[in-house]
């Protein structure tokens, strides 16, 4: 089955005179249970297409649709519980002034889940931490243990399809293998399909199983994750940038 | 009003205890930032014995504040009478502590409506953008385009002199530079991440604005409303001062201002009293708002 499938998505962003075509006509599809990489130069658009998905914004053009379905008329309770989004900048994402407590038994009110005790209590558990968590505030918590939240808020809803927004770029590289880990035994166990969003190209071939490479809000290429080890991409900004980042690991 | 806001969000808590001891916790820090400052620190003395006197008024006055006394009229400061005597024989002491009840009442009642008319038209304009916004601002664009003593002294001019009508023209003129700061704040966090992933997670916008964006903006509304409080002082004394205010023999500060005016020259007192307790506590009032900015305000953090 296919879990997301956009095919020509176009968006223009910006009042007026400075109005301006962001994405052009973006197309590619990802299996359910797969983990899909986006990977591109900054500006190339990666989190217009991860919020285009997301519902926030929503003047674009074209057509995506989740397991078969148009985002577009999907009742919106429904597709919360669908998709859900982790941020790249775990210091935005959760509210200053909520403790973890509320930012995680908010979803579960909304949607007027069951026994939400245990579930908060599992789900930080899950991302491994203790669910002593609960009543700390975010400003008491490491960039590795927001982001750690910031997940467990992600997946409480329990969803299929995960955006990832560069999870792990405003981590320390110690932290950040923990929680790409985190993320690969979590997709693993629960059969999750991600859209990871990355700039970093061993990231996205230790997470992914395919990529789409991103210019100018365009899909130049989408490829195997196997091309990344020998560098053999037909478009020749794609090898461009396979080759930097093999010359770069080598150097390293 | 942070505080208790903060600890209504987690009232289903199964622990509540502990969260409520980290509000009160805050408060007393947030009172020790306070009287770290000598500026803050008199401000929030200045105030706290305000609300005392008001409090206990009836105990400390040494004297009724409406028994006319004719035997006793215009009697400089002394022994007997602090603060002297005004032309009926009222002791001006007592008159001045009476005259804190009705301060208070005033600047209750005027931070009760303003404050949240100010924070919903504006986070709700902030928020939502578009034709309500634009409306929304070019209201509050009229209302500032007026000092407000001259608009309140219209309101009253419509509704008729007295105590509960210069209220609601202070309140309805008040409101218009917090729904202007509780827009600005909102427009800040309205892009946040926080706000997206509850957007994300089906919150309505009227949750997203109640339980993300107005804690947000609260210690600034809060800081904003007790500065502004020395202007409705100030107002409410030069309503009273005009004799649209509150009426004699009400014990108002700009009331007694008024009446003592005609017998200033030769009695001081009259004035002087009066005026000294209108400087105080708008004084205390602007030096306690600009202390709770410094012990508030999330981006200094
Ligand atoms: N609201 C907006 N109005 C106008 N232009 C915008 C808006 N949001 C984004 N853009 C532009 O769209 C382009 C794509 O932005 P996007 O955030 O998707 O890039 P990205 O690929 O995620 O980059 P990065 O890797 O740096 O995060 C950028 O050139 C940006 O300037
Ligand atoms: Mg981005």
């Amino acid at each position: 089955m296919t879990a997301i499938d956009v095919s020509n998505l176009s968006i223009d962003l910006g009042y007026g005179s400075a109005k301006k075509r962001i994405l052009g006509d973006v197309c590619f599809s990802v299996e359910a249970g797969e983990s899909f990489g986006l990977v591109g130069e900054s500006g190339s658009g990666k989190s217009t297409i991860l919020r285009c998905i997301a519902r926030l914004l929503t003047l674009w053009e074209g057509d995506i649709e989740l397991e078969g379905r148009s985002v577009k008329n999907m009742p919106f309770a429904e597709y919360c519980r669908m998709v859900q989004m982790v941020f790249q900048d775990p210091y935005g994402s959760l509210h200053p002034r909520q403790s973890i407590r509320t930012a995680l038994q908010e979803p579960l009110r909304i949607h007027r889940m069951d026994r939400q005790m245990d579930r908060m209590e599992r789900a930080l558990v899950d991302v491994g931490l203790n669910p002593d968590f609960l009543s700390r505030y975010p400003h008491e918590l490491s960039g590795g243990q927001r982001q750690r939240v910031a997940i467990a808020r992600a997946l409480i809803l329990e969803p299929r399809i995960l955006l990832l927004d560069e999870p792990t770029s405003a981590l320390d590289v110690s932290v950040q293998a923990e929680v790409l880990n985190l993320l690969a035994d979590l997709r693993a166990r629960r059969n999750l399909t991600y859209l990871f969003v990355s700039h970093d190209l061993a990231v996205i071939d230790h997470m992914c199983e395919r990529l789409a490479v991103m210019q100018h809000g365009r899909v130049v290429e989408v490829m195997g994750r196997e091309v990344l080890a020998t560098g053999r991409a037909k478009d020749p900004y794609a090898r461009e940038l396979i080759q930097a980042s093999l010359e770069y690991d080598q150097a390293v | 009003m942070t505080v208790s806001f903060l600890s209504m969000q987690d009232v289903a808590m199964p622990n509540p205890r502990s969260h409520r001891n980290s509000a009160f916790h805050r408060l007393l820090a947030v009172i020790r930032e306070l009287l770290g400052n000598p500026s803050s620190g008199f401000g929030f003395i200045v105030i706290s014995i305000l609300l005392l006197t008001a409090l206990v008024a009836p105990l400390i006055a040494p004297y009724d504040p409406n028994v006319i006394d004719l035997g006793q009229t215009l009697q400089a400061p002394s022994a007997q009478h602090w603060f002297g005597t005004d032309e009926l024989g009222r002791d001006i002491l007592s008159r001045i502590i009476y005259g804190t009840r009705i301060s208070l009442t005033i600047i209750t009642i005027v931070s009760v409506i303003v404050g949240p008319v100010g924070l919903v038209v504006g986070t709700t304009a902030g928020y939502f953008g578009g034709w309500y916004d634009t409306i929304m601002m070019r209201i509050t664009d009229i209302f500032l385009s007026f000092p407000s003593l001259i608009l309140s002294l219209a309101f009253v001019a419509a509704l008729g002199a007295g105590l509960e009508n210069a209220i609601i023209a202070i309140g309805l003129t008040a409101w218009p530079p917090i729904a202007r700061l509780a827009r600005a704040e909102t427009l800040t966090f309205r892009g946040a991440d926080y706000i997206s992933a509850s957007r994300m997670q089906g919150a309505s916008p009227l949750r997203i604005i109640v339980k993300s964006i107005m804690p947000m903006c609260l210690p600034s509304v809060l800081v904003r409303i007790t500065l502004s409080m020395a202007t409705v002082i100030l107002t409410a004394a030069g309503l009273g001062f005009l004799g649209l205010g509150a009426q004699p023999p009400l014990p108002e500060w700009g009331a007694m201002i008024a009446t003592g005016r005609r017998y200033m020259l030769d009695n001081w007192w009259l004035v002087a009293f009066p005026g000294g307790a209108i400087l105080l506590v708008s004084l205390a009032f602007n030096l306690l708002g600009d202390g709770l900015r410094d012990a508030l305000d999330p981006k200094q953090r």
